[in-house]
């Protein structure tokens, strides 16, 4: 990679220069085998599978594993993705709005949101909106409070990745569909927001993969047993049995979601390639 | 001549200090073919893109079939509906197949029902001789093909009047004629038509009138074979000699400006619009 600028002229070594890049290419090799065995002689594999990997443990979390924790992350993760992606949608139309205070607003909102972790915005939802409003009861109980509270950190970047999807789809379809009769809401809505969202698929999964790991951030809202998700489950099971296989279980349950849904947004992608363009 | 179909009184469009359109006067009548030709940056585009308000103009008055489209208080989504308009970039919708195209518009906008729209698209698919690419998307099309199913799109709302700015100017040489030849056809069939077009044989054959613009107004108007072969004024006479014959236009010596420059660049023509054929 690093030699494609090289001189076409053979240097002062004497080699030529795809000989130069088959020598780089054997470095890079030889480092990478050398790491791999440094790690593997050096771990402690024993002391490792006794902590991490034992198979009486791992057998006991099922199936509570995967008919709750599991459930429940990815109940957590989808209602506050639809939450931040509706919220995501009405401020990114708002940063496009032709009415000032609407764009000061939505400037507002996402330089806040962004700008704020994560856990202090679920432990202002879980106290400090309560304790402000006593009589105020989020609908759906844990799940309604997760979902706005994951649902307002993610609006922000949503709706930045929403705005500059509708920046991407070219003005002339606007103005084909204008010409058409298509009222301005139409247009946004048949036209623009179609393609935007094609533009915008890859981000948007990013986006639920942050969400599927912030919603480990549901313990500082306090939750029963029946409502813990993956994280909580895991730790809370690594301190009962004294042992952090729990912990590894939990977190190959993280990738059985994250990967497929990337291999389908990647699925996507290329689809979308070959249609538009 | 029976009533206009298209009545302009004395437009202006300025944007910003850029007056663009300064009083334009022109008046189409029913089943009339207007082509509209003039130098790069004149104002046709402008013009045409008034007509039916994707661009607002300063002053003056447009009329399309009796209604007046510059009245602020005129739905003008009811008025585009009649009016079609053809771009030179096709502007077809991407995530749409080419049936998709024809009847989004006519079910969203003219409230038609499933059956019927899809029967009016492939009626006009078949007009532009299209029927067999009625599932393709229009990526997988060529552009004559995209500008034909454009023309389609346009013609099933069943316009009363067709813009057309450029319709062939984004296409290769030897696809232009199978648009040329959809327009001829919707000519003779009696469309009220105004077409900014560099392709003289389609404006000497086609249309009944030729208007020359230049700087923003109407510099002559006449029959066409009476502007094209006989033009009146000495701009007039300017342009159709560098549009009929791009070579013999002749290189304006620039003074070499700072070292490394590009040099004098030779001068091109207006636009790039096509020799005659
Ligand atoms: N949306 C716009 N904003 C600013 N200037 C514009 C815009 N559209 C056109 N113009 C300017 O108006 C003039 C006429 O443009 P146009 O009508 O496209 O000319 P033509 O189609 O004859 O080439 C040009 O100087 C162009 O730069
Ligand atoms: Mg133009």
């Amino acid at each position: 990679m690093a030699d494609t600028d090289m001189p076409v002229q053979p240097r002062r070594t004497g080699l030529t220069i795809r000989q130069r890049r088959r020598l780089s290419r054997g470095a890079q090799y030889v480092v990478f085998v050398a790491v791999v065995a440094l790690v593997a002689v050096t771990a402690d594999w024993g002391r490792l599978q006794n902590q991490f990997a034992q198979p009486d443990i791992a057998r006991q979390l099922f199936p509570d594993i995967i008919t709750v924790a599991l459930k429940n992350t990815v109940l957590y993760t989808l209602s506050g993705f639809v939450v931040g992606l509706v919220l995501g949608m009405v401020v990114a139309l708002m940063r496009l709005s032709s009415v000032g205070p609407y764009r000061w607003l939505a400037s507002v909102y996402i330089e806040i949101f962004r700008g704020l972790p994560a856990l202090l915005i679920f432990i202002f939802v879980g106290t400090g909106v309560p304790l402000a409003f006593p009589s105020v009861q989020y609908p759906g109980g844990i799940y309604g409070k997760v979902a706005v509270a994951l649902g307002l950190v993610s609006a922000a970047y949503m709706a930045e990745t929403i705005r500059a999807g509708i920046q991407a789809v070219p003005k002339g379809q606007t103005e084909a569909a204008r010409s058409l009769g298509f009222s301005p809401a139409r247009t946004m809505v048949s036209i623009v927001l179609p393609q935007a969202f094609r533009i915008i698929l890859p981000p948007l999964t990013n986006e639920l993969v942050l969400l599927f790991k912030d919603s480990s951030l549901v313990l500082f809202l306090g939750v029963t047993l029946e409502q813990r998700e993956l994280a909580k489950f895991g730790n809370d099971l690594a301190s009962t049995t004294a042992n952090s296989t729990p912990i590894l279980v939990a977190g190959l349950c993280y990738l059985l979601v994250t990967i497929p849904l990337s291999l389908v947004v990647r699925r996507m992608e290329s689809r979308a390639r070959r249609e538009i363009r | 001549m029976s009533r206009p179909e298209v009545r302009i009184k004395d437009l202006h469009k300025s944007f910003g200090d850029n007056h663009v359109l300064r009083g334009i006067d022109l008046e189409i009548a029913q089943g009339e073919v207007v082509c509209v030709i003039g130098p790069s940056g004149s104002g046709k585009s402008t013009l045409l893109r008034c007509v039916n308000l994707l661009e607002e103009p300063g002053a003056g008055k447009v009329f399309v079939g009796g209604c007046e489209v510059t009245d602020p208080d005129v739905d003008i989504d009811a008025v585009r509906r009649r009016i079609g308009m053809v771009f030179q970039q096709f502007n077809l919708f991407p995530h749409l197949s080419v049936t998709g195209n024809l009847t989004l518009p006519q079910r969203r906008v003219l409230r038609r029902g499933k059956a019927e729209s899809a029967r009016i698209a492939a009626e006009h698919l078949a007009r532009v001789g299209l029927s067999e690419k009625a599932d393709a998307f229009p990526a997988a099309l060529s552009g004559g093909q995209q500008q034909r199913v454009a023309i389609a799109r346009a013609l099933a709302m069943g316009p009363e009047v067709m813009l057309f700015d450029e319709p062939t100017s984004a296409l290769d040489p030897e696809l232009v004629g199978e648009v040329l030849a959809v327009m001829r056809m919707l000519a003779d069939e009696g469309m009220t038509m105004m077409v900014v077009t560099h392709e003289m044989t389609f404006a000497r054959e086609v249309a009944d009138r030729v208007v020359f613009m230049d700087g923003g107004v109407i510099v002559e108007e006449g029959r066409p074979e009476q502007v094209v072969t006989a033009p009146r004024h000495e701009r007039t006479r300017h342009f159709l000699s560098r549009l009929l014959d791009p070579a013999m236009a002749e290189v304006e010596p620039e003074r070499p400006q700072g070292a490394g420059g590009d040099g004098p660049s030779p001068k091109r023509p207006p636009d790039p619009g096509l020799p005659d054929r």
